[in-house]
């Protein structure tokens, strides 16, 4: 049965039929709507959800339910996530399994409420302290709130590790239709948890290694472990990539603009594609370079400062020239602008715009202050 | 089996050190093998308040029975080790987060005993916050709460329990009140809360203040034992190393030093009473996220088929004044699109901004997978006042079409390039029932200008939204009457170009 159903709620019903059942958070803007539906849904089918005192207690309590081997998530923004990080990286230390929800709005400091996707450096780089990795899933529609929120919970539990839902606030904001069948979720077994049991007695939850030597050993261990998901989990879209000669690349949102802009250039005879990663880590580094291998030109679109554009930069490795066009504050590109730049560098005589002043560009340097760059 | 060991022992009278060989507690490991080494000896300095608390809890699970059913959450401090020694389930916090973490953890094993365990550094400093809350939700733990006045673990910096005058290494001339504050006084500050049932101060300064300590330990996993509520024991205790004393000189200086400031005191021994409030019923999974066919469920339009609609695609912009209904109407065509089998979207204008300004929203309605959720080139614009009809009317497509909330447009407005119609919407629901239902004229017009979806599904969709039979009633009149002014007012509008 199609629902139509808020990208936020359908998260949280993902989440649930996931098998979660214990939600601790603190409500912020544009994610509020997530802690809202758990605080309703979760109390009527024997789960636990506390409002926290803060995000930094919020992630902690995570921490704790998740030591106690339960299905456990939390939802935030940009300010919120701040101050999950020093937890967030415990939860890593500790290898506890749990989902996090970053509904992205703009930043730096308070920001604004609308969308941006600039914790991508914070979230898909660690913005906590210590060599750890979180797996991050980027949803970009209602239907895959709702889905990569139940992948997260899998990959958290089969890595014993932090999985992220980074979202943005129109992802989390929109209706859309949403299909979801009622199943029973499958919970691991995990030996490893507390649960005050004589079976669980001798468990320790924990990120100190003392000596070097431990501490060093467990890292490989985690890093054994990462290098396992970069071989099996990465996930991606790509959209008529095959001929495509220009190739937009985007995550989230964005992606469902570049969506539209390679439908409205082939209308004009441009053979645009798309190239989409849905694990922003694992990246699919591989996906992505095979997508660009026929391409003239890739054009990576964010909404930020360009914090992807340095993963598909590395993924390409200079096969093929990368530029990067941002809005931030709360801006999107529409399909017309976006056309408009890759018809600047791709058909720069059909352009009627001024494509000298678009070439300039080509110029440059890399300048995170102009927006575009390549 | 290696139960037994010999511990340094200080006689309180005579003040001399001796070994006693004596049992140790099962709850304790034999040796501590997550130590590195020295695996028959704790970690503590000779005299640490720490080692006579972690014997305390030890013999009180002995005690009671409870070792196999009991979590020790751990804190980062001296303490922060506490999982070499019990052999009980252990979780290992972030710094002053134990209370926050155990918080989590009983709420998962709701029938087991958790412990949370806190230096004044941990809890009193950086994890005031989560303390606070702990005990004002009356969290079914126990904190045992080690107050040292000062950093054990980083080497003597100031605590909040440091005494007036102390020196630390982070008060050289001494604490100085004007600067740093007085000592902060957990016990008595959480006894202002309603939540806790147990809140006691000890000491360990002799061996009788120690079996008051027992007493208090006990009694504080007891309550655990039971399910009885939130329990906190404030334990003064030595750190010789730290305070630059021997053991002896350190357990004199928590009675003279420490208890005139932190007076000994059970501040609070009885269950918080609680209201009566209503319990969340208990209703299977499928019909609490609403995944069961209900009576009003998106029951789609069989008597339509799917390629019935004449267009591919329309992007809609709805806009208007907060508290105008503005996203509603949004939700109404979005909802009737995914019934005639579209593809569709709603994006709106979110935040506190709708509280009294402006509010405007997407809707795609689509034969093909629904890309940009954004609507930058309308097809259609439905303006509900002339801000709206200003700010978005230059981007609606050449040929589009705007539905404009008043009777004319404003002078000097520019339709060369787009079909505007007017519809006094306000007035037309004020006379249909309620002023609220304007939205609704917009839709019966918008339906009936586009002729883009069913009003009958509109009906279906209102129905099943709006339980109020008046309501309904007055919802049905305004989208006739905003279908009939379309129709005997307006007369044949020419259709946006592209889905006529
Ligand atoms: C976020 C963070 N800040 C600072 C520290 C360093 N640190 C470790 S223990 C400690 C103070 C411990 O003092 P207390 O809680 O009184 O315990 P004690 O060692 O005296 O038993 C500090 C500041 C830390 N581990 N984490
Ligand atoms: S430094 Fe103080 S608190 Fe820490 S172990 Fe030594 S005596 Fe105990």
């Amino acid at each position: 049965m199609r629902q139509l159903c808020k990208g936020n709620i359908a998260l949280m019903k993902g989440a649930i039929l996931a098998g979660c059942r214990a939600f601790y958070g603190y409500p912020i803007t544009p994610a509020s709507e997530i802690a809202e539906s758990a605080a309703l849904y979760l109390p009527q089918i024997g789960g636990t959800f506390l409002q926290a005192e803060s995000e930094v207690a919020a992630i902690n309590m995570v921490y704790g339910a998740a030591s106690a081997g339960v299905r456990v998530m939390t939802a935030s923004s940009g300010p919120g996530i701040s101050l999950m990080q020093e937890g967030i990286s415990y939860l890593a230390g500790a290898e506890l399994p749990c989902v996090i929800v970053d509904v992205m709005r703009g930043g730096p400091g308070l920001g604004n409420i609308a969308p941006e996707q600039s914790d991508y450096t914070a979230m898909v780089k660690g913005g906590g302290h210590g060599n750890y990795r979180n797996i991050v899933l980027a949803p970009a529609s209602v239907q895959e709130m709702a889905e990569l929120t139940l992948l997260a919970f899998e990959l958290a539990d089969k890595y014993r590790n932090p999985a992220v839902v980074l979202a943005d606030g129109f992802v989390g904001q929109m209706m859309e239709p949403l299909e979801l069948e009622y199943r029973n979720a499958e919970l691991p077994e995990k030996p490893w948890a507390v649960k005050g049991t004589v079976e669980t007695r001798r468990n320790l939850i924990s990120s100190i290694y003392l000596e070097p030597d431990g501490l060093e050993e467990h890292q490989r261990r985690l890093e054994a472990k990462y290098i396992r998901a970069q071989e099996f989990e990465c996930r991606h879209e790509a959209y008529c990539t095959q001929d495509a000669e220009v190739l937009l690349v985007g995550f989230g949102i964005v992606s469902r603009v570049l969506l539209s802009t390679v439908e409205a250039l082939r209308r004009d005879g441009v053979r645009a594609g798309m190239f989409r990663p849905i694990t922003l880590w694992p990246y699919p580094s591989r996906a992505l370079a095979k997508a660009a291998s026929k391409a003239q030109n890739v054009l990576v679109v964010e909404l930020n400062n360009g914090q992807m554009f340095e993963d598909v930069r590395l993924a390409i490795n200079g096969e093929v020239p990368v530029k990067f066009f941002g809005r931030v504050g709360g801006n999107v590109p529409s399909v017309e602008e976006l056309k408009e730049i890759v018809m600047s560098f791709a058909h720069p005589s059909r352009n009627r715009f001024d494509a000298t002043a678009a070439h300039h560009t080509e110029e440059k340097a890399i300048d995170p202050y102009s927006m575009l760059v390549s | 089996m290696e139960n037994t060991r010999a511990t340094r022992v200080i006689d309180p009278e005579t003040g001399s050190n001796y070994d006693v060989a004596h049992e140790k507690s099962p709850v304790f490991y034999d040796t501590y093998e997550r130590k590195a080494d020295l695996r028959h000896q704790t970690h503590y300095c000779p005299g640490c308040g720490h080692g006579i608390v972690h014997k305390l809890i030890a013999e009180g699970i002995e005690e009671l029975g409870i070792k196999d059913k009991t979590i020790f959450v751990s804190p980062v401090g001296c303490s922060v080790f506490a999982y070499y020694y019990f052999d009980v389930g252990n979780v290992q916090a972030a710094h002053g987060r134990a209370s926050a973490a155990a918080t989590a953890v009983k709420r998962a094993c709701p029938d087991k005993v958790v412990l949370s365990y806190q230096g004044d550094g941990d809890l009193a400093a950086i994890g005031t916050a989560e303390i606070i809350h702990a005990a004002n939700r009356g969290e079914k733990i126990a904190v045992f709460f080690v107050n040292n006045g000062i950093y054990g673990m980083t080497g003597g910096q100031m605590a909040p329990t440091t005494l007036v005058g102390q020196k630390s290494t982070t008060t050289p001339w001494g604490r100085h009140p004007a600067g740093e504050g007085f000592p902060l006084h957990m016990s008595e500050l959480l006894s202002t809360l309603e939540a806790p049932t147990y809140i006691e101060r000890v000491a360990l300064c002799d061996n009788k203040n120690i079996m008051r300590a027992r007493r208090a330990v006990r009694h504080a996993l007891e309550l655990q034992r039971d399910n009885a509520g939130f329990s906190f024991v404030e334990i003064l205790s030595p750190c010789p190393t730290i305070w630059g004393k021997d053991p002896v000189e350190a357990r004199a200086w928590v009675s003279d030093g420490m208890i005139p400031v932190f007076p000994l005191a059970l501040f609070r021994d009885r269950k918080p009473e609680m209201p009566v409030v209503p319990e969340p019923p208990q209703r299977p999974v499928a019909d609490v996220l609403e995944l069961t066919t209900s009576r009003d469920a998106a029951e789609p339009q069989k008597s339509l088929a799917a390629d019935h609609h004449s267009f591919s695609h329309i992007g809609i912009k709805i806009a208007g004044f907060g508290g105008q209904g503005v996203l509603l109407l949004g939700q109404l065509l979005t909802e009737m699109g995914m019934r005639e089998h579209l593809e569709v979207s709603w994006l709106p204008s979110y935040g506190p901004e709708m509280r009294s300004g402006s509010a405007h929203c997407h809707v795609c309605l689509s034969k093909e997978r629904v890309g940009s959720p954004l609507v930058s080139a309308p097809d259609v614009l439905v303006a509900m006042n002339e801000i709206s009809l200003h700010k978005f009317a230059r981007e609606v497509v050449p040929g589009g079409l705007i539905l404009y909330n008043g009777s004319n447009l404003p002078e000097g407005f520019d339709d060369s390039e787009v079909h505007v119609v007017c519809i006094p919407a306000g007035e037309i629901a004020d006379v249909v029932g309620s002023p609220k239902a304007a939205n609704i004229v917009m839709l019966g017009a918008l339906l009936e200008a586009t002729e883009c979806l069913n009003s009958e599904t509109a009906m279906q969709v209102l129905e099943a939204k709006v339980k109020k039979v008046q309501l309904l009633e007055i919802d049905r009149k305004a989208l006739t009457a905003g279908r009939d002014y379309i129709d005997h007012q307006v007369g044949a509008v020419s259709q946006p170009d592209g889905f006529a």
